[in-house]
């Protein structure tokens, strides 16, 4: 596959693991610092578990995964609330592939279409309006999820929507931003990253700019990072680089697929089609100020929110879920008490059990047998 | 948020607007190249598709500066592994090559 | 007895994941089925059973088939019905001799479909050398059923010079994969048409009885087990071995064969090939010393020269599949859970 087999080449990898050993090796500049980066992106998160990036790093680097999960952030209630839109056999809930096993209070949406719900997993917000057309007498609810990689794609099938005269469609909106979460991350007063690996794909979206001020006012290095092995390694050498020379600043490692000014179009239909909400809740993490959007007034026709009554189901999670500390990288997955106990990928919890890419789940799926069984032996984790 | 691959161009759909066919790995799908309205993609180039959209044209030249530039990460090594071998033994025994 | 058998299944209601060949199929199985059915002293489950009778020892199978589409490129449900009841045998040890079968068929089927199904189940029963010698039929209302559903029971003799139990794989044995993963699954997806994908693909339906006869009569000693992953993939398959075995599975993941396009679909579906069904695969665990005879083996049938050593088996860690990738690091590989389903995270 090209743009992808050369990037996880491993004559390149060795390269890049050979120069981040040199950086980060002790010298008389570091005495052996120990370096923590933070990759905000769950898609960085599952990247670094599905080539075992972690093994390849020397053991002075921790990689501490972000709340770029926007299932893992996303409040249970509004699972239920997008459900309970659907109650009615009149209407078709569709969604991607991910949200189809997070529960609810009352379930997921799987288990939902085993109880006889019409609900569609699609791969594309274009599939959900496909089915409007197809479907004129039924009501059909697209469950939008994602940052401003997805976004967009949502803003413009609203936009077709309302061009072709499609009533028989309906948004329930859960796109978040990512900078007020890197924010809050940053605000934290027990935070400890040194560095950041930026989420790639949102940044083709909303550029390279919008970081700008974590490397300025916060001091932090930031490197836009694609999601192949070599554009991690070669993100985690510029980070290096950057703190060995006492720089902080944004620099572009995905190159090949981000323009620093970002994608005009789609920030355009996004403002088209979306405003900001003055205040969300994420999950793990309480309310945060500006933090997502919801379809503007003059697309009001096709927002599942004005339309229906929402019931605006608020559930919280048990007081002994440590999600905020763990996404905040202060607490490693096993150091919360639900960890492995309660809370589990199967039961989930709390948020970062929930999809494949939480930090908990990616952990007890891919890091924690093996370390348990290398523990019963003796061995080293 | 994340999941995006690189696929090619292959046919520009005249019947629908913002229509094309992509190809990766011999798989074939309709995506929808509204996004990239500002500058939109021609058959050959490269694409990077999120959710049946493309997002973005992957740029073949920066692909390859950027896997120039992670190769000689480590020739650079390998020079400063000799290097430093040479220095440490000119303080001490001299003639042979030095370990690291 | 049976009565007290503990039940442990805890879920309140059968959901798809339950049918998925995973992790929930699992629990079902062994929380609720085996404690009442097969009672507290039943070892590990494989895919078929033994049963002695009168001296004779005959092999077992039931198995059932759902697809949606029936037809799809490479087959349809007629002749898949009949090569994973023969496949499941085979890969216990047993060489399928006869196939009951069962018809369920919902009313409204059109005659020709259901007869292009039988003729491809005949066809298939004739290539596999294994007789159909009943079965029943039943029909249901219109909006049950999908069309049809096959269910089958298969009996065969064991092939002489095999010896499989989990329990005797050792550290050092190899894992033996006849061919390219994934073609099924990713095929049935894409017939289905949900997803908008094209791609040149199609099922790899096929008896592996040949294959493992031959393999018996040459590398008969060194084989301690097998399995054909059907759904849930390899990575159930071998979490089910080291599960069962209690040794650590190695897999280096740049030996296992995929093709191109079902590597495109998985990446593009950010699915992964090692979790995606197959239905004409098998993988053996072998002795280190019959290994690359094995492989000259199967390399030599036709539309084998995919075939690999992908894998070992190693003291640790514990009841662990654990991925090599191509720069050393290390993965868990998990049991699907549930159906795999097309991610955009």
């Amino acid at each position: 596959m090209k743009f992808v087999d050369e990037f996880r080449d491993p004559a390149v990898i060795g390269h890049a693991v050979s120069e981040i050993r040199r950086l980060a090796g002790p010298s008389l500049a570091d005495r052996g610092r120990h370096y923590r980066f933070m990759e905000v992106c769950g898609g960085h998160t599952h990247a670094i578990y599905r080539f075992g990036i972690k093994d390849l790093l020397p053991p002075n680097i921790e990689l501490v995964h972000g709340p770029g999960c926007p299932v893992c952030v996303l409040p249970m209630g509004r699972i239920d609330d997008g459900l309970s839109l659907a109650k009615d056999s009149n209407f078709i809930f569709t969604a991607f592939g991910d949200m189809m096993r997070v529960p609810g209070a009352c379930g997921s949406p799987l288990q939902h279409r085993a109880r006889g719900m019409d609900i569609r997993v699609v791969y594309s917000p274009s599939d959900a309006l496909k089915i409007a057309e197809r479907n004129p007498g039924k009501e059909v609810i697209f469950f939008a999820i994602g940052f401003e990689t997805t976004a967009p794609s949502t803003a413009l099938i609203l936009m077709r929507a309302k061009a072709k005269n499609i009533f028989n469609f309906s948004v329930f909106c859960n796109h978040v931003t990512i900078i007020p979460a890197i924010r809050a991350i940053l605000d934290s007063p027990d935070m400890r990253i040194d560095a950041f690996i930026g989420p790639g794909h949102v940044s083709t979206v909303i550029g390279c700019r919008p970081y700008e001020w974590v490397a300025k006012k916060e001091n932090k290095p930031i490197v836009v990072s694609g999601f192949e092995p070599a554009d991690i390694l070669q993100s985690i050498v510029m980070l290096l680089q950057q703190l060995r020379g006492h720089e902080a600043k944004v620099e572009n490692q995905y190159k090949r697929a981000v323009p620093w000014e970002g994608n005009r179009s789609a920030l355009k239909a996004m403002a088209e089609v979306f405003e900001i909400r003055p205040y969300f809740e994420w999950r793990g993490m309480g309310f945060i100020s500006q933090s997502a959007l919801r379809i503007r007034e003059s697309y009001a026709a096709w927002d599942a929110e004005r339309r229906f009554q929402v019931p605006g189901v608020r559930v919280t999670d048990p007081k002994a879920a440590q999600c905020g500390e763990v996404l905040k990288g202060v607490l490693k997955p096993p150091q919360c008490k639900l960890f492995g106990r309660e809370c589990t990928p199967e039961q989930p919890v709390g948020a970062l059990m929930v999809s494949s890419e939480g930090s908990c789940a990616a952990y007890y799926n891919y890091d924690h047998r093996r370390s348990e069984a290398l523990t019963n032996i003796g061995a080293p984790a | 948020m994340c999941l995006a691959i690189p696929a090619k161009i292959v046919e520009l759909l005249a019947a629908e607007e913002s229509s094309a066919v992509v190809e990766l790995a011999g798989v074939r799908r309709q995506i929808d190249t509204g996004l990239l309205g500002d500058d939109p993609p021609r058959i050959g180039d490269w694409v990077l598709i999120h959710v049946g959209f493309a997002m973005s044209k992957i740029s073949a030249e920066q692909a390859l500066d950027q896997l120039q530039a992670l190769t000689v990460l480590g020739e650079h090594e390998a020079a400063l592994e000799e290097i430093r071998g040479y220095e440490f033994n000119q303080s001490t025994s001299g003639n042979e090559r030095g370990q690291t | 007895m049976l009565c007290d058998a503990k039940i442990r299944f805890r879920d309140s209601q059968i959901e798809m994941a339950h049918g998925a060949g995973g992790k929930s199929s699992r629990k079902l199985i062994e929380g609720l089925f085996a404690p009442l059915l097969l009672g507290p002293s039943s070892g590990p489950l494989g895919d078929a059973t033994y049963f002695e009778t009168n001296g004779t020892r005959i092999a077992l199978t039931a198995d059932s088939f759902v697809v949606k589409p029936l037809c799809f490129p490479g087959g349809s449900i007629g002749g898949l019905a009949v090569n994973g009841t023969v496949n499941d045998l085979a890969v216990s040890g047993a060489r399928a001799e006869a196939m009951l079968v069962t018809y369920v068929l919902e009313a409204g089927l059109p005659a020709d479909l259901l007869e292009k199904e039988v003729r491809a189940m005949a066809e298939a029963a004739r290539i596999a050398g294994v007789s159909i010698v009943g079965g029943d039929t039943k029909v249901v209302e219109h909006g049950k059923a999908d069309q049809m559903y096959i269910t089958t029971a298969g009996f065969g003799s064991p092939i002489p010079g095999l010896t499989l139990s989990a329990s005797l794989v050792r550290p050092g044995d190899r894992i033996l994969l006849s061919g390219a993963l994934g073609d099924h699954g990713i095929t049935i997806l894409l017939a289905r048409g949900e997803l908008d994908l094209e791609a040149d693909l199609q099922s790899d339906t096929r008896s592996v009885l040949p294959l493992i006869e031959r393999l018996a009569v040459v590398t008969g000693p060194g084989i301690r087990w097998m399995r054909d992953p059907t759904r849930g993939g390899l990575a159930t398959s071998l979490n089910e071995l080291a599960r069962d075995c209690g040794l650590g599975v190695f897999l280096f993941e740049e030996q296992i064969p995929v093709h191109d396009e079902v590597r495109g679909a998985c990446e593009l579906l950010g699915l992964d090939p090692l979790q995606i069904a197959n239905e004409g695969q098998f993988v053996a665990i072998i002795a280190p010393e019959y290994a690359e005879a094995a492989l000259d083996i199967l390399r030599s049938a036709p539309d084998g020269d995919e075939a690999a050593v992908i894998g070992e088996i190693r003291e640790q860690p514990l009841g662990t599949v654990l991925g090599i990738t191509a720069y050393g690091g290390t993965r868990v590989i998990n049991m699907l859970v549930g159906d795999p389903l097309p991610r955009i995270c």
